[in-house]
């Protein structure tokens, strides 16, 4: 009989009014005074251990031992047997369910055995204790406010613990009759294993089996369905596509991303589109590679967990090249905070919720991994109110030519890393389908939690393992689980794997789950000779094991012990996909006529722009990430006097190298202009990473572009459009910069069906990312206006487009208007720029994006504590146009004329910095404090 | 011949590379080992000359951070420890290195009961900071002149403790957060965010032991020992310029190695 024991740890944290819980009860409409939060302790211990929980004693029971040392903190805190805990108020006790990765409780038993204290399972939940005047919803408080319902329980009163069943029997490997299914009743499989296969693949499948005269494994059906899912196959970017015109695409990948950098055909490019990451050359010494992924579906159900493993995922990625990660990004799109709950649909989690979950969830990744974030952006929007999104990237370093990628026959496979559990089971095909309202439900289990410390764990032991040379070839264990990973490693070696020697967290998974688990923080390794391997694993506390070999026949067989689980041909598995065909539909553009811009403030306006949630300061979030680690960090995402004012693009030394190069990355992304115009939106946002990086100190002739897309369904010829114009858009502005795509990731089928089938799809959005080399450290322009005195110069038009620019959204009309164009000049003017950087002569500079001008020269004197006196006219194209290939920049006087010899035409002084602390642009003037207020929430800042 | 540095690595730690190079930058020869090589007695600290316990999130913080790292120490090196106290080693504890080294009892010492709690604004922060060294015991500290500028990168960072006075009556408030204006004067953070992150009583932002050896600290100044590093390189604020480089830390502490 095991011996359960819970103890209450204090002291709470108490929430009050105005601070999260309460106020987040308070918009669900749950009046509550307070809410004290308490951690609980659930330990089970051994048969032999006589579990006394009294305190106080000479000698006292292995509990109070436990919570003295391990629980209870000796100068703050107290701990109590949780029955003895009297409290007044509503009892609330969460916990985690059984699987879900459980740091914390496995912790709790390591450590009670280096006590001596034999304990058999641990898990830490939460008691909450509500105090309100009135009577209270609990049910509501519990699943809206206080739990997350796919990866916890909750219970009023006490809630028991819930272990995994170590006496769990498997099921067995099963097979599914298809062989008889006509066109409906295959649909019919679909939808009920949640497939998400096309129907001509369904028939292709059925056949197959057919001609070998036997019904698929319920491993192989899985198998097939994650390695031709849209994660895995990316089969729109792929598909042949027939347009309005009659004309066909050969694929969008290849006609368009692909093209753009086989026309440009870099030198410093050394792998793109093949490799789990793109690799470009950094020095003579050294390549980085670079990856951006997106994280949409599980970030939208479990907001934590979802942004938590999408930062893990792109970090796997740049393992996967063998690259040591250095750099974490983070583009995060969310419905407005303000949301009333009753707009938001059932099944949707509020955005305030989404957006607290999905920055802890970044936070807690990249810090616990000591990965500085260093590049980022928040966007609000309501058409990311039920279809948030989450994109994740990473820069990695790596000796020049040091990923191999030569897998032979009769290597063995070395899984690293965590063992499997339930967790994950079928994300691949999961993120390939639109969400509906009952999606929590059903995909619970699709949806891991992470745990970085494993991970950071993995980084040491590749880095290690690939500079001693101890495997052939590496890849990441993600989307599909150790199907993709060994599947894809094996395309034309073929393997056999035997799942008994896949370590599992608990027993009673099916072998098709333990093959298709997405268990995070793993990597899979092909290596002559893994003993090495598995004593590095070893002395860095990191697991390890063999799992099969690869074979050279060409086949993919999977066994459980005696049992055959997989037995596919490779070749089938990876071409014998039908290739998809689709149509796109007339693209619409919504452009109205010019319309006469209404009588409004230019002051007010201003302040308006600067308070506008995709505009205002998110240095709060940001100082939450750690962007210090590894010591290499040189422009970094605040900066100026007090560390408070915004940077562009960013900048980090490599560790490792010899300190005389950074790298620069820069991100362009916009809420307002897919819908719009989604080729102008293109332009737009590869224009602004680039814009980004200059700033940085970048060299623009040697750009390196990420692409992710995420979209609705493609499958609507309309959508389909819209992607067919955003991509033209990424190649004709990639080819005119000669900045080539090395990697990208597409996120499709982010909609929304709610409860009445009504769809509502996600604004087209496409995220740039760019990286440029800092060649010399020395000339990078600082992050805000710098001394007084010196002249203000404008690179660029004076004027830029109104269309769907945050005037609009401000003003709240619909101005109309061109959208801003494709502006072919302006990579004259990034060159340009560049050059004059690199002769030092720009002391700062500041681009000009969301809220244009105006905006720019605000956010840029902020952050220098100075005054600019700007003379420049009224006209809201002036102010706040948002046309492509502008900048502010800060001049010495002395520097006027050889800056203008380089600069002309492009370039036209339009004012100074001034000792005084406003800003006037003409007849306007708006003071630092208010620009502060409205910008920031403060002025003082911090020094740093 | 080189002081060595013993760098102790547990799952989840992560500025082992950054705290290396200030060594390696003072002038010491950093031995970053994982505990798995000290547990198995392959690596021992008699060897060496300096013991580091850097940054990060060993056992990713769970139970509360540097609490199971700490009993590791105290557990299976809780001798070597002890021994390196007695011989005088410089001993440094940076972030998560020093929440280890008050849970494994070695700081403040004396019995005296000192934690590091969640931050008051209770979240992550990460931000700049300025040190003034105050101890006139501590070998690291003492002879220090100039305050310290670095970044601060944690949760749990508040410094708690039962008897504050004790601690200053000995000398024991090695570093305190503080402001340094545009002139250059050090004027006191008096618990105030931003200049104090995290809330911390006192100001107090590191501690020595009595023997002034031991000192742990929760800022990095692992992170500002080159000037490329500093985020006010090239702005000229009159009295900050030049000023705030942490190098003198790390050199002080390995100046303090006795001849053996």
């Amino acid at each position: 009989m095991a011996k359960d024991r819970a103890v209450v740890v204090g002291p709470a944290h108490v929430d009050e009014a105005g601070e999260g819980l309460v106020e987040r009860a308070a918009l669900f409409g749950i009046d509550v005074d307070r809410i004290h939060r308490f951690r609980l302790a659930h330990v089970q211990f051994g048969d032999d251990v006589i579990a006394e929980t009294g305190t106080g004693s000479e000698n006292p029971g292995p509990l109070v031992t436990i919570a003295d040392t391990l629980l209870s903190d000796e100068v703050e805190g107290w701990w109590l047997p949780a029955d003895d805990h009297d409290v007044g108020g509503v009892v609330i006790e969460t916990g985690l369910r059984p699987g879900v990765t459980d740091r914390e409780g496995a912790e709790l038993v390591r450590a009670a055995n280096v006590l001596d204290i034999d304990v058999t399972a641990a898990t830490m939940g939460m008691r909450f204790v509500v105090e309100a005047k009135g009577d209270i919803d609990v049910r509501k408080l519990a699943e809206r406010v206080l739990h997350n319902d796919v990866i916890e329980r909750w219970a009023e009163g006490s809630l028991p613990p819930a272990f995994a069943d170590l006496a769990a029997h498997a099921p067995l490997t099963s097979h599914v009759a298809i062989a008889d299914l006509d066109e409906s009743g295959l649909a019919d499989l679909n939808a009920r294993r949640r497939l998400g296969l096309d129907p001509e693949e369904l028939i292709v499948i059925r056949d197959h089996f057919a001609a070998l005269g036997r019904e698929p494994s319920d491993a192989e059906l899985e198998t097939l369905a994650q390695t031709w899912s849209e994660h895995c196959a990316h089969k729109t970017f792929r598909a042949l596509i027939e347009t309005d015109d009659g004309s066909e695409i050969d694929g969008l990948l290849n006609s368009y991303l692909r093209a753009a950098t086989d026309a440009i055909d870099a030198p410093w490019v050394r792998s793109a589109f093949v490799d789990n990451a793109g690799i470009v050359r950094f020095d003579d010494d050294f390549d980085v590679a670079l990856k951006a992924e997106t994280h949409n579906h599980p970030s939208a159900l479990e907001p934590f967990g979802g942004s938590n493993t999408g930062v893990g995922g792109v970090v796997r990625d740049i393992l996967g090249v063998s690259a040591k990660p250095i750099a974490i990004s983070d583009i995060l799109c969310f419905g407005p905070s303000e949301t009333d709950p009753e707009d938001v649909p059932a099944g949707v989690l509020h955005p305030r919720r989404i957006r607290e979950g999905v920055i802890a969830g970044v936070g807690d990744y990249g810090n616990k991994i000591g990965v500085p974030n260093i590049a980022g952006a928040i966007v609000h929007d309501p058409a990311y109110t039920t279809t948030p999104l989450v994109f994740a990237g990473c820069v990695g370093l790596l000796p020049s030519g040091s990923n191999p990628t030569s897998a032979q026959a009769g290597d063995a496979i070395v899984v690293f890393g965590g063992a499997v559990g339930r967790d994950g089971v079928g994300g691949a095909t999961f993120s390939s389908q639109t969400m509906a309202a009952e999606t929590a439900e059903v995909a619970g289990s699709s949806v891991q939690i992470g745990d970085p410390i494993v991970e950071k764990g993995l980084i040491d032991v590749v880095v290690a393992a690939r500079d001693l040379g101890l495997y052939s070839a590496i890849t990441d264990c993600g989307a599909g689980g150790l199907s993709s990973a060994v599947g894809e490693m094996a395309e034309t070696l073929g393997a056999e794997v035997d799942l008994q020697l896949v370590p599992r967290k608990y027993p009673g998974l099916a072998p098709w789950e333990v093959w298709l688990s997405e268990a995070q923080e793993r990597m899979v390794v092909a290596s002559p000779d893994p003993a090495p391997l598995l004593e590095l694993a070893d002395r860095w506390g990191v697991g390890a094991a063999v799992i099969g070999t690869f074979t050279g026949e060409g086949r993919l067989v999977v066994r459980d012990g005696a049992d055959t689980v997989i037995d596919l041909e490779c070749a089938f598995l990876h071409d014998g996909r039908p290739r998809r065909r689709m149509k796109a539909g007339v693209l619409e553009l919504v452009r109205s006529t010019r319309q006469p811009i209404p009588e409004y403030d230019p002051a007010a306006a201003t302040l308006s722009l600067l308070a506008h949630p995709s505009i205002r300061s998110n240095e709060d979030v940001v100082r939450t990430f750690d962007h210090e680690v590894l010591g290499g960090t040189i422009v970094r995402p605040y900066g100026g006097v007090l560390g408070d004012g915004a940077a562009d693009g960013t900048a980090m030394i490599p560790p490792g190298t010899d300190g005389t190069r950074a790298v620069a990355l820069g991100i362009g992304v916009n809420a307002r202009l897919g819908a719009l115009d989604p080729e102008a939106m293109a332009w737009q946002v590869v224009d602004e990473a680039v814009r980004n990086v200059v700033l940085a100190g970048a060299d623009p002739k040697e750009l390196s572009l990420l692409d992710n897309f995420a979209w609705g369904n493609p499958t609507d010829p309309q959508t389909l459009a819209q992607l067919v114009a955003a991509c033209r858009g990424c190649h004709d502005a990639a080819l005119l910069l000669g900045a080539p795509f090395v990697s990208g990731k597409d996120s499709l089928y982010n909609v929304f069906v709610d409860q009445d089938g009504v769809s509502d799809p996600v604004a087209p959005t496409l995220v740039i990312t760019a990286m440029g080399i800092v060649k010399n450290l020395d000339v990078v322009p600082l992050t805000g206006v710098v001394e007084a005195g010196n002249d203000v110069w404008l690179v660029g038009p004076a004027r830029g487009e109104l269309g769907g620019s945050h005037l609009d959204a401000v003003l709240g009309e619909d101005l109309g208007g061109a959208v801003p164009r494709p502006d072919p000049v302006a990579i004259a003017r990034h060159h340009a720029l560049a050059d004059a950087i690199s002769a030092d002569l720009v002391r700062s500079g500041h681009d000009l994006a969301e809220g244009g001008l105006a905006v720019a020269a605000c956010e840029w004197a902020f952050a220098g504590r100075l005054g600019l006196a700007l003379d420049v006219n009224s006209d809201p194209e002036v102010l706040f146009g948002e046309g492509s290939g502008r900048y502010l920049v800060e001049v010495r006087p002395a520097d006027a004329e050889a800056f203008l010899e380089k600069m002309v035409p492009f370039a036209q002084k339009i004012g100074s910095v001034v000792d005084r602390s406003s800003v006037s642009f003409g007849v306007h003037e708006l003071g630092l404090s208010e620009i502060g207020a409205a910008w920031s929430g403060h002025i003082d800042g911090g020094r740093s | 011949m080189k002081p060595k540095v013993l760098i102790p690595v547990a799952l989840g730690t992560n500025r082992d590379g950054d705290l290396a190079q200030a060594f390696a930058l003072a002038g010491a020869d950093p031995r970053p080992v994982p505990l798995s090589a000290l547990r198995a007695g392959e690596v021992k600290m008699s060897d060496h000359q300096l013991l580091a316990v850097p940054g990060g999130f060993s056992y990713g913080d769970a139970l509360g951070a540097g609490r199971l790292l700490g009993l590791d120490l105290a557990g299976w090196f809780g001798d070597q420890l002890n021994q390196a106290v007695v011989d005088e080693k410089p001993i440094f504890g940076v972030c998560n290195g020093f929440q280890a080294l008050v849970r494994a009892g070695l700081l403040p010492g004396n019995e005296q009961a000192g934690t590091l709690g969640e931050n008051r604004s209770e979240r992550f922060e990460c931000r700049w900071v300025t040190l003034d060294p105050t101890s006139s015991h501590s070998v690291w500290t003492s002879g220090l002149s100039e305050p310290l500028r670095c970044p601060v990168a944690h949760g749990e960072g508040r410094f708690a403790i039962e008897d504050g006075k004790a601690l200053e009556a000995n000398d024991q408030v090695a570093l305190r957060y503080v402001e340094l204006d545009e002139r250059g004067r050090v004027l006191p953070a008096d618990g105030a965010y931003p200049h104090n992150p995290n809330g911390s009583t006192g100001d107090i932002a590191g501690v020595t032991d009595d023997t002034g050896f031991v000192l742990g600290l929760m800022p990095h100044p692992e992170n500002h020992v080159l000037e490329r590093q500093d985020p006010l390189r090239g702005r000229d604020v009159p009295g900050l310029e030049g000023r705030g480089g942490c190098l003198p830390l790390f050199a002080a502490g390995v100046a303090a190695v006795k001849a053996s």
